[in-house]
């Protein structure tokens, strides 16, 4: 009963959707009345999906067999936390998760919204509601999550063993809030087109959203990156894999988005570029479940196989993005030119951080689809990994470092070169020092690495520059905000440098009794035990791990095998410093009584993902000194 | 400067940054790019050593070698028609084993050995990957 009751609301919900859209569209031509209904079917539709979603995750969590998708990827034996997580862990439930959420996303601006014009409000939901009606679409037709199954097996299959982690709770439902809530900047942009409404107030009704979303995407790769850092046991935090860029590149695109949205809240300038920007952060998301969910790459992230989802999935991709580029090209010519800058200004300097962000972005998206269009058009098989992304991304990545620094520095719409140079004069002396000092220490280092540690540590000096001589008590919530999130490139930065130049790694077979100095460290092999947990069994090493004279601390890194379905897994073991982390990884028996061990002394890696949650936390304290600032507003107009 | 002259120097800029861009992502992905060769291909094509290649087929029965540091191994990648002898040092993934799927990156030293920097492996039919699928796919049929 409760898979019927699952799919019925999704069928309602897709039925509201249609109502949402064509109660949009004649509201926008002139019914004004039908405007009334457009807000609260957003709001039943929401409720329906999440209802369809909460139905899908209470069977996963009963272990319903009779219902196929259950049945291919939960186990009774499972934690309940897995059990829980699993549900998503699928394509059809992700699929699922990702339609809820745009749902939410629809409901949340139906609710919340104030200052964005009634009639692009109501162009807005209907924008959302024209996504929507393509991924119910594609739920209903191709990817039916509560399809049943008759005779229901006996057991479930389970779930990939690298996805029974506590990351899998946390990550993915993070990642989607941010890659689904940039839907609302790609409606928010379909709606001023159709309205004629690009102007700063549509700007200033925008950015609460797109940062929110940017929060999450934030949020979502740095939990990723740490995720598959620990759990795949290779000591990497990033690999340039298709689906880690498939979220990279919304997130450059958001970042763009939101730097480029404030030039028009508050300078009124970049309006037809901030239109085509969120319009292209959107088109990445769905680019992204494009490649993660179509079958046509294969990782840990790539569920289904079925061609006729793929295909499915690029024509909804080809609708929306062509559709949004269409009325784009149709309407940008009626949007009025935005105010002039200088050269030398803190637009220019926006603009600036735009154009490389996107050149990074390109090079992403050349780096990630050129393989596949590659495959597809001759049939030559080719992988694009790392080196071509460093190369080709790391010295952009670099120069807009430089430019964050020296970005907040300038003035709006004009500065002078001379004050501008004074202004910066300090934190490139910072760089120039660090830059000569690392070269000194170690003369060896990587180029890309230098010259990241020189400008991190500018960066972070030229980053806190703009509270200088600012009375701290009432520097704005968003001020703290930028600084923090600058200053959390900086910080990620040297993390990723320093693992990058510093990291010692040690790949021995050391029978028991055995010391291996790594780092800081003398690690002592004290011996292999089995354990267990509810669906695995493991080999568990002690290790004991000295620094110094102090006492050992204890490593027991596994390698498991799970039953349910029979996979080997390695649980890599970590020990975290204030200065680094020791990761350890146990490997295979080599026979006559040794075992493999790999070791790897990480010197301030920990940083990179620090960084990271510096970067969502600016971003947060950002969010909540807009609204806070708005709601003042709001306040002041009606007194 | 005029409001003129300033909108096409922004313009410049940003069609020289995008140019700059693209012809660094094209030189990058021409060196960079690691082509995927099945063993068959291997004996077709001639590699010049030290150039990425990423390599796919299945793990020969009997074939692997444990070298005496304990962290060494060798073995023959084949997809039926013909065979690649490998080197890898490193923990080999859980789901290695002869007679099952693997993606090799590495190189070809100047003893015409593979080198591997990485291994791939996948035992099971629901992750395998594509290009080893379908090397393994064409060599059953050659074979038929």
């Amino acid at each position: 009963m409760i898979a019927e009751a699952g799919l019925a609301a999704l069928w309602i919900g897709a039925a509201l959707c249609a109502l949402q859209l064509a109660a949009a569209i004649l509201a926008v031509r002139g019914e004004a009345e039908l405007a009334a209904i457009v807000r609260p079917v957003a709001v039943a539709q929401a409720l329906l999906t999440t209802l369809a979603f909460g139905l899908l995750i209470w069977l996963f969590v009963r272990v319903d067999l009779s219902v196929l998708l259950v049945g291919e990827n939960d186990h009774s034996e499972k934690p309940l936390l897995y059990r829980f997580a699993a549900t998503w862990g699928n394509h059809e439930g992700s699929m699922l998760m990702w339609v809820a959420i745009l749902g939410v996303a629809g409901a949340a601006v139906a609710l919340f919204e104030r200052k964005l014009d009634p009639r692009t409000l109501v162009a807005t939901l209907g924008g959302q509601a024209a996504i929507g009606l393509g991924f119910y679409a594609f739920l209903l037709f191709a990817s039916n999550p509560f399809a049943r199954i008759d005779p229901a097996p006996a057991e479930g299959q389970g779930l990939n063993p690298l996805l029974q982690d506590p990351g899998l709770a946390f990550h993915p439902p993070t990642l989607y809030l941010g890659y689904v809530g940039l839907s609302v900047a790609f409606s928010f942009a379909i709606g001023a087109l159709v309205t004629r409404d690009v102007g700063p107030a549509f700007a200033r009704a925008m950015r609460p959203w797109v940062l929110a979303a940017w929060i999450f995407l934030t949020i979502g790769i740095t939990a990723g990156s740490y995720w598959a850092y620990y759990e795949l046991g290779w000591g990497g935090w990033w690999f340039w894999d298709p689906v880690e860029n498939a979220s990279l590149m919304p997130w450059l695109a958001a970042t763009a988005l939101l730097h480029s949205v404030t030039v028009l809240a508050t300078r009124d300038g970049l309006r037809a570029w901030t239109v085509m920007l969120a319009v292209i952060a959107f088109s990445m998301s769905m680019i992204g479940t494009f490649l993660v969910r179509s079958g046509i790459l294969t990782s840990v992230h790539a569920f289904a196989v079925d061609p006729r989802r793929g295909t499915f999935l690029l024509a909804l991709l080809f609708l929306y993005i062509g559709g949004a580029l269409a009325l784009f090209g149709a309407r940008i010519g009626t949007v009025r030119e935005g105010t002039r800058f200088d050269l030398v200004s803190r637009e220019a300097g926006l603009v600036a951080n735009n154009l490389l962000l996107s050149a990074v972005l390109g090079i992403v998206l050349v780096g990630t689809l050129y393989p596949l269009i590659l495959e597809a058009a001759t049939g030559t098989k080719l992988s694009v990994g790392p080196p071509y992304f460093n190369a080709a991304a790391g010295p952009l990545a670099l120069t807009l470092v430089a430019l964050i620094g020296a970005g907040p520095l300038l003035r709006w719409r004009r500065d002078d070169v001379a004050p501008l140079l004074r202004r910066v004069a300090p934190a490139a002396a910072v760089a120039l020092v660090a830059l000569v000092a690392v070269k000194l220490l170690a003369p060896s280092i990587h180029i890309l690495s230098l010259l990241g540690l020189a400008l991190a540590a500018g960066l972070a000096l030229a980053s806190v520059a703009p509270l200088w001589r600012r009375n701290l008590a009432r520097a704005p919530l968003f001020l703290w905000g930028m600084v923090l999130a600058h200053l959390g490139v900086a910080v990620s930065l040297a993390g990723m440098a320093c693992d990058s130049s510093f990291t010692v790694e040690k790949l021995v077979a050391a029978r028991i009794g055995e010391t291996v100095p790594v780092g800081p460290y003398q690690v002592r092999f004290a011996g292999v035990d089995p354990t267990f947990g509810a669906n695995w069994q493991a080999l568990e090493a002690t290790l004991e791990a000295r620094r110094g004279d102090g006492d050992p601390l204890i490593l027991r890194p596994q390698a498991r095998a799970f039953w349910a379905p029979p996979t080997e897994t390695s649980e890599t073991a970590i020990h975290t410093a204030l200065d680094g982390q020791l990761y350890t990884v146990l490997g295979k028996q080599a026979g006559d009584g040794r075992w493999q061990l790999r070791l790897w002394w990480k010197p301030f890696v920990t940083l990179i993902w620090g960084g990271g949650a510096m970067i969502a936390l600016g971003g947060a304290l950002a969010l909540i000194g807009r609204l806070r600032r708005g709601r003042v507003r709001v306040r002041e107009a009606w007194a | 400067m005029k409001p003129k002259n300033q909108r096409l120097t922004l313009a410049l800029v940003a069609v020289v940054a995008v140019v700059g861009a693209a012809l660094l992502a094209m030189s990058a992905i021409k060196d960079q790019a690691a082509y995927f060769y099945t063993p068959s291909d291997v004996a077709k094509a001639h590699l010049e050593p030290g150039a990425a290649v990423r390599l796919g087929g299945m793990v020969e029965k009997g074939s692997l070698r444990h070298l005496p540091d304990g962290v060494t191994i060798r073995f023959v990648v084949t997809d039926g028609a013909a065979s690649v002898a490998v080197r890898f040092s490193g923990i080999v993934p859980a789901l290695f084993r002869e007679g099952s799927g693997v993606v090799a990156d590495g190189r070809f030293d100047d003893a015409r050995q593979f080198v591997a920097d990485t291994i791939l492996a996948k035992h099971d039919e629901r992750y395998m990957p594509p290009q080893v699928a379908g090397a393994m796919h064409e060599s059953k049929s050659l074979k038929k």
